[in-house]
């Protein structure tokens, strides 16, 4: 791979056969893959730098993809729509509605009148494209969104075989489920599926930060799984260098009431942000919005035209 | 003859018998009988309590076990052999629990029981389990089942049903008086499971062992008393019939 080749000859260091697979970072010290790896295909290749005594983080420096991405996925509700059941019209969105109108409806006595809330969550998933290996940018269109099924994702950040391998396993097993339940698996099963896996080759060099993002019968669910052994259930994740970035942008601008194109928006600005300070994030924005009929994709923006559109306002 | 080919569970016979498999189905027609009804917000299962020695103490003769929260089976036939299936579909529960975060579904488990069953009718050395089960519960949504197994590991679902000592009668009497209405009210599902168990057990309530299961709730075995008013309304009933069958 012409990749390879390159890191050669300059600060990467190479143990083995290096022909085989790559992943999108530098790695050191991985060991043997587990199933299926025959011996020649170990790949290991390291920063000249990171030789040194430098542990301070310890496993985590081995994941040293993480420090070229960032991935963002959060829940977000979508305000609630008033009805009334006997009459004619037809559903409001709540930000049309004053107090005073909801007033005046309550105010009725003749008309029966029923509010049903209906809370549509969603989750809005939102990723750069950027692969770097140390100070090379290896891609600038990656996907970073693996779509396991109609209505279920998983995100990117770690080593890219890891990831998408595990995933396309993870696809599979539900598939299975599937068939075999005659109903769709749940969130929580799936992430839990894939963390049991993973965890059998704790240890041994797995290197994966995912998000597992889907709608099952109890509504949106979110949820982080790494190679670690950690599955974490929660509202809000980011993943990788650009993470803190896109924690700021994202914790200022979070609200209750959310329209689906406002929460669009701060998650593609979220990674812009963080795009324009990590310098191991970029290239595209990939946005994706899952509901309840599943994942749409939104959008795939450029980095440096929402640059412009940004900063053309403040001139 | 027959002979040569019931030696090996894993052996078919010329006419396409497995027989093993129909010999564990024999000795469940030996076990006590059990009935089985699937009403609408409740489930109930009965089984006919043999009489107990007078030193036994009866509350180790336990016919109707809880496997989760949600689902119960009770079963005829080898007790021992129930015994082992129920430890696995205990177990099964708690790890479906674990993987999928949520309590099995009544079809789940009793698929898994049926393919523990199925294993037993297709390895050698091993021979089948002499059991069948009713298996009744609710799902996570709410719906009630009643699934019936048997030795040769294939499952059915039914509305209500028996196995055991005389289940063609206990089942005849059922398909002739079960009503789609009555299953709406939880007393007269009751009544009917009971009133089945009663054509076929010798002395009346004594030897009844009856547990219902509400939705959202967990399952109740009703004890002596309760049975014994259930019987008493079902004998009331059934005299007023038959003074109105007197009178017309």
């Amino acid at each position: 791979m012409a990749l390879s080749s390159v890191l050669q000859s300059e600060s990467a260091d190479f143990s083995f056969n290096n022909d085989r697979s790559f992943s999108f970072g530098c790695r050191f010290g991985q060991t043997n893959l587990g199933f299926g790896a025959a011996p020649g295909d170990r790949l290991n290749f390291a920063i000249k730098a990171s030789l040194g005594p430098d542990d301070k983080d310890g496993p985590e420096r081995k994941i040293e993809f993480l420090h070229g991405t960032t991935t963002l996925a959060f829940k977000c509700w979508i305000n609630f729509s008033v009805a009334e059941r006997n009459h004619q019209r037809t559903a409001s969105k709540a930000t049309n509605f004053s107090s005073q109108e909801q007033l005046a409806l309550l105010n009725q006595p003749a008309i029966p009148f029923v509010i049903i809330p209906q809370f549509q969550h969603g989750v809005i998933v939102a990723v750069d494209s950027r692969a770097t290996a140390g100070a090379y940018i290896a891609s600038q269109t990656v996907k970073k969104v693996i779509e396991i099924n109609p209505y279920l994702l998983g995100t990117m950040a770690g080593g890219a075989a890891d990831c998408s391998f595990w995933e396309r396993l993870l696809a599979r097993q539900c598939r299975v489920y599937e068939l075999r339940n005659k109903e769709r698996i749940s969130v929580a099963a799936a992430s839990k599926l894939l963390a049991n896996m993973v965890y059998q080759y704790k240890g041994m060099g797995l290197s994966m930060g995912t998000m597992v993002c889907g709608w099952d019968k109890r509504g949106p669910g979110l949820y982080y799984v790494d190679s670690e052994g950690n599955r974490v259930c929660g509202d809000l994740f980011a993943v990788g260098s650009g993470s803190m970035y896109a924690y700021g942008v994202v914790d200022s601008g979070l609200r209750q009431d959310l329209s689906v194109e406002e929460a669009c928006e701060l998650g593609r600005r979220a990674i812009y942000q963080a795009t324009y300070r990590d310098a191991y994030s970029g290239g595209q924005v990939n946005l994706y919005h899952v509901h309840s009929e599943g994942w749409t994709r939104v959008s795939q923006e450029d980095v440096l035209k929402l640059h412009h559109q940004y900063q053309e306002p403040k001139k | 003859m027959a002979m040569s080919y019931d030696r090996a569970i894993t052996v078919f016979s010329p006419d396409g018998h497995l027989f093993q498999v129909e010999y564990a189905q024999e000795a469940v027609k030996k076990g006590s009988t059990a009935v089985g009804v699937r009403g609408k917000n409740v489930v109930v299962l009965g089984v006919e309590k043999k009489t107990v020695a007078k030193l036994q103490d009866d509350r180790t003769v336990r016919k109707i076990c809880a496997l989760d929260d949600n689902v119960f089976m009770a079963f005829a036939g080898l007790t021992a052999d129930a015994r082992i299936v129920v430890n696995r579909a205990r177990v099964e529960c708690q790890s479906h629990r674990l993987t999928v975060e949520d309590p099995v579904t009544v079809e789940y488990i009793t698929r898994f029981i049926s393919s523990i069953k199925q294993r037993y009718t297709q390895s050698s050395g091993r021979r089948p389990f002499g059991i069948s089960s009713l298996i009744v519960g609710f799902d996570f949504d709410g719906t009630p089942h009643l699934y019936q197994t048997d030795p040769s590991g294939t499952y059915h679902a039914w509305k209500a049903n028996a196995i055991g000592r005389s289940a063609k009668t206990v089942r005849e009497f059922l398909e002739k008086n079960y009503k789609e209405e009555h299953m709406e009210s939880d007393t007269d599902t009751i009544k009917l499971a009971i009133r089945a168990l009663l054509e076929v057990v010798q002395s009346g309530g004594k030897n009844i062992e009856l547990a219902i299961m509400k939705r959202d709730e967990s399952m109740k075995i009703l004890v002596q008393e309760e049975i014994e008013e259930y019987v008493t309304a079902i004998e009331k009933e059934k005299e007023e019939a038959e003074k109105q069958k007197k009178k017309t």
